[in-house]
């Protein structure tokens, strides 16, 4: 009988595989993390009248250690038409997790021939990350609005998971919560929601290294949802004080080759079933009449 | 020869070396001494000061706990401490560190007043006792042996007729601006205080400044939020303003909190109920 | 009496106890520092900001400092460590001048840059420095230093957070690396650029270094060393500074050949 390892609970090997490929390689591969602030907050409801919403929050830099990989990335994903998902930690954790979940909740929303709830997203994306015991670096703040009302939550990459009226994540969480903390009300208007929501963010762009450029903010409500990408450009790069064209030829070259990459062909145009057509002619494009011209592309221009 | 593993690599002593009769004993090791010991971790703490300027001085905020682990474990302790007419400390950290260095600026203190008695000896402005200080944290973290703390240093320079404002801590490095925060409040109160004292002076700080009301409200919403976040913290703090009056140090003050959100708050998933 | 000492053997040894390290001296400020010699003068320049992990401590520290009418020092790496060796190199030029009647010329104070930071060799300063300025044979110069002294002079240098970014441009820029000259004109010859183009490459590195180091930032500092002659209108006139500079001349230090230094500032991106 071959010894069998245990079919269920946790698997570790491939702990001790990253801990032998970490000594043999220069430490494991580093991923780019969105070292971010996202934040969301509730507004509307109560007595007061205002529609009934939930506002989300995300700078726009993406680094890789100290360098700034993009600085005009996206943070708040797409999960379902009633449904935003803003991710902080590996960017491709919460992209693909994202991702997958919004493909799972289409798939649920059919079988049950109703949009899924905002609880079933979090529910999906906190056992899903559960299961990878925090190697999935997703941390979210997940909102939408459906049949039961708006909904606000925040969800670790370990999978433990926050209800609250206003919430904040990323390097710039603590930036942004001194700001919800000393001005969020309950019952916002829509408007001062998303003053709020962007000074948040701002507060995180300005005093957090790790986040940085545009704000974006995502309003949803029963009645939709808008998605203001780029809603503040306060870090626009001025212009540089000298151009950097080169002269043409700059470049040195140990040697000249130029081949054309058009073989005579032939080809026989046919309509149906292999019958040749008449009167339509094959004419190769000879070079130097591409789009570059003679001398090839301006890549200056 | 001593071929005991113990012995491999060490050097012997010239009159140990021939001692081919005495094998065992000829040569031992020192025995280990105790390890020196120096403040390699604060024991009983405070958690962040807050400073600010504003038109016509300087304000200072810490709250009155210090911790002994995550104990509360003194619950009225000041850390603001006035050092002379125009200068006011306020101390994170490690509070023995900080009671002695009360003790060691305060005899200073003393002797540079009783000189200025006799002669036409200046004062010690601001700027002298933050230069001593960053002097006095640098010199004990290159003897590996730090005073763990994180200082502000508040004044009015009387010659200048300004303010004066400076961070120092145990590693000796230093820094100026017109808001500052130690610890958490260097991620939690630092925002708020900027954009306070931005949106009045602009972020060149040649515009109006605050005004005492003013600064003393963007201290209090620091310390009620500092009171909400960060754990270490208490319900009760001292604020100090320097002017060209002289030093100012309140009695003992809370900010009001609000509570009332948590009755509607259910659980962290799908509860209702 | 030795012969009869009866005390065992280690007791001839200093007892030396191990003092354990949980305590770290050292901390990173982030930043980014710059230099470039040109014919007759030498451009060295830092940004403002520091830093530790992901705040800004403060958003005006200086990292460039004036040693005397021809010699300025640029520092960069841990905060204190950069304060305190400009405080020592100061003192040190102070004590020679009142020694020899005379500041001490650059190349001096090269050499005495690096005896001082290998006088620490085993408890370095944390510390990059840039030098610059305007050498005894009236040429400018820039000498770069590792923490622990080893020296060079060169026609330009970039260190500390976005040396890696800076440094392959000012390559391209200043010593022309990767570029052909046109057919039959002049080979290119570092460190001869007139002072309006150094101003802007400066200027460049930094805007751009902004954009992709999270460290760098909040304002930029160049001090501009002249050799005697060169008037202040070679900086305040149109077309020698891009736009939105604050230029000021900064007052001589003592008995110079005549050179000035001139600070000019401006303000860079903040998040």
């Amino acid at each position: 009988m071959p010894v069998e390892g245990p079919s269920i609970g946790f698997d570790f090997s491939n702990y001790a595989r990253n801990q032998f490929l970490g000594e043999r390689m220069n430490g494991l591969p580093r991923a780019t993390s969105t070292g971010t602030t996202i934040v969301g907050l509730k507004f509307g409801g109560g007595d007061t009248g205002e529609e009934e919403g939930i506002c989300l929050g995300a700078d726009t830099r993406a680094t890789g250690g100290p360098i700034v990989a993009d600085k005009n990335c996206e943070k708040i994903h797409y999960l379902a038409p009633h449904m935003r998902c803003c991710g902080a930690g590996t960017a491709a954790d919460t992209e693909f997790v994202t991702n997958l979940i919004s493909s799972n909740l289409e798939l649920h929303a059919y079988s049950q021939g109703r949009p899924a709830r905002v609880v079933t997203a979090m529910t999906m994306l906190k056992q899903y990350l559960f299961r990878y015991q925090g190697q999935v670096g997703a941390y979210l703040v997940l909102g939408g609005v459906d049949s039961t009302g708006a909904h606000l939550f925040t969800i670790h990459a370990h999978g433990s998971t926050d209800k609250l009226p206003y919430v904040t994540m990323g390097s710039g969480s603590m930036a942004a919560m001194a700001v919800f903390e000393s001005s969020f009300k309950q019952h916002m208007t829509r408007k001062d929601a998303i003053d709020l929501v962007a000074r948040a963010i701002r507060s995180g762009i300005f005093n957090d290294l790790g986040s940085g450029s545009n704000v974006d903010v995502s309003v949803i409500t029963k009645n939709g949802t808008e998605m203001m990408r780029n809603y503040e450009t306060p870090n626009e790069r001025g212009i540089k004080s000298r151009n950097y064209k080169f002269r043409r030829g700059t470049t040195a070259w140990t040697k000249e080759s130029i081949r054309s990459l058009i073989v005579s062909e032939e080809v026989k145009m046919t309509t149906g079933a292999g019958k040749t057509q008449d009167g339509v002619l094959d004419v190769p494009v000879p070079i130097g009449k591409g789009p570059g011209g003679e001398e090839g592309m301006d890549v200056d221009a | 020869m001593n071929h005991h593993p113990g012995a491999w690599g060490q050097p012997l002593p010239a009159h140990a070396q021939f001692d081919m009769f005495n094998p065992g004993q000829s040569y031992r090791q020192a025995p280990k001494a105790a390890p020196i010991t120096h403040t390699q971790q604060p024991l009983v703490t405070g958690t962040s000061v807050l400073g600010i300027k504003y038109e016509g001085g300087v304000m200072l905020a810490a709250d009155n706990l210090a911790s002994y682990g995550s104990l509360a474990r003194f619950r009225d302790i000041q850390r603001l401490h006035p050092l002379g007419k125009q200068t006011v400390i306020a101390a994170s950290g490690d509070m023995s560190d900080f009671q002695w260095l009360k003790k060691e600026l305060d005899s200073i203190l003393r002797e540079e007043n009783g000189l200025s008695l006799t002669d036409s000896h200046p004062s010690l402005s601001p700027q002298h006792i933050y230069d001593f200080l960053a002097n006095l944290f640098y010199a004990r973290r290159s003897k590996m042996n730090p005073l763990w703390n994180a200082m502000l240093v508040g004044g009015w320079d009387n010659k200048k007729n300004e303010s004066f404002l400076g961070f120092v801590d145990l590693l000796g490095t230093t820094y100026s601006a017109p808001t500052l925060a130690t610890g958490y409040g260097a991620h939690i109160a630092t925002p708020l205080l900027r954009e306070a004292y931005e949106d009045k002076a602009g972020i060149d700080g040649k515009g109006p400044l605050l005004t005492a009301e003013e600064a003393e409200k963007v201290l209090a919403d620091c310390m009620k939020v500092l009171f909400y976040r960060d754990a270490r913290s208490i319900n009760k703090y001292q604020t100090a303003t320097v002017t060209s009056e002289g030093v100012k140090i309140s009695d003992s003050k809370s900010v009001e909190t609000e509570w009332g959100f948590a009755e509607s708050l259910r659980g962290y998933g799908a509860q209702n109920q | 009496m030795a012969l009869f000492d009866q005390r065992p053997a280690y007791a001839h040894e200093p007892t030396v106890a191990p003092i354990e390290h949980r305590f770290s001296p050292y901390s990173d400020n982030g930043g980014t520092i710059l230099a470039i010699a040109g014919a007759d003068f030498a451009v060295i320049a830092g940004d403002t900001r520091q830093s530790e992990g992901y705040s800004i401590q403060t958003r005006y520290a200086r990292k460039v400092w004036q040693l005397t009418d021809n010699a300025t020092l640029a520092t960069n790496g841990f905060a204190a460590d950069g304060k305190n060796f400009v405080k020592r190199v100061k003192q040190r030029l102070e004590w020679y001048e009142h020694a020899h009647h005379k500041p001490m010329g650059l190349k001096a104070i090269a050499r005495m840059i690096q005896t001082m930071l290998y006088g620490r060799r085993f408890f370095p300063y944390y510390v990059y420095n840039i030098l610059g300025g305007i050498e005894e044979d009236g040429t400018g110069a820039v000498y770069s230093f590792d923490p622990v002294g080893s020296y060079e002079r060169e026609a330009c240098r970039a260190a500390g957070a976005a040396q890696s970014l800076v440094q392959p441009f000012l390559d391209n820029q200043i010593y022309f690396k990767n570029q052909t000259p046109a057919p039959g004109a002049e080979a290119f010859v570092p460190g001869r650029l007139p002072m309006a183009t150094v101003l802007g490459l400066v200027v460049d590195s930094f805007t751009s270094a902004t954009e992709r180091h999270i460290e760098v930032g909040d304002g930029l500092e160049m001090y501009v060393v002249m050799k005697e002659g060169r008037q202040t209108t070679d900086l305040t006139d149109e077309g020698q500074l891009p736009a939105g500079m604050k230029v000021e001349e900064l007052g001589s230090m003592g008995e110079g050949r005549g050179e000035k230094t001139f600070l000019v500032s401006m303000p860079l991106k903040r998040d």
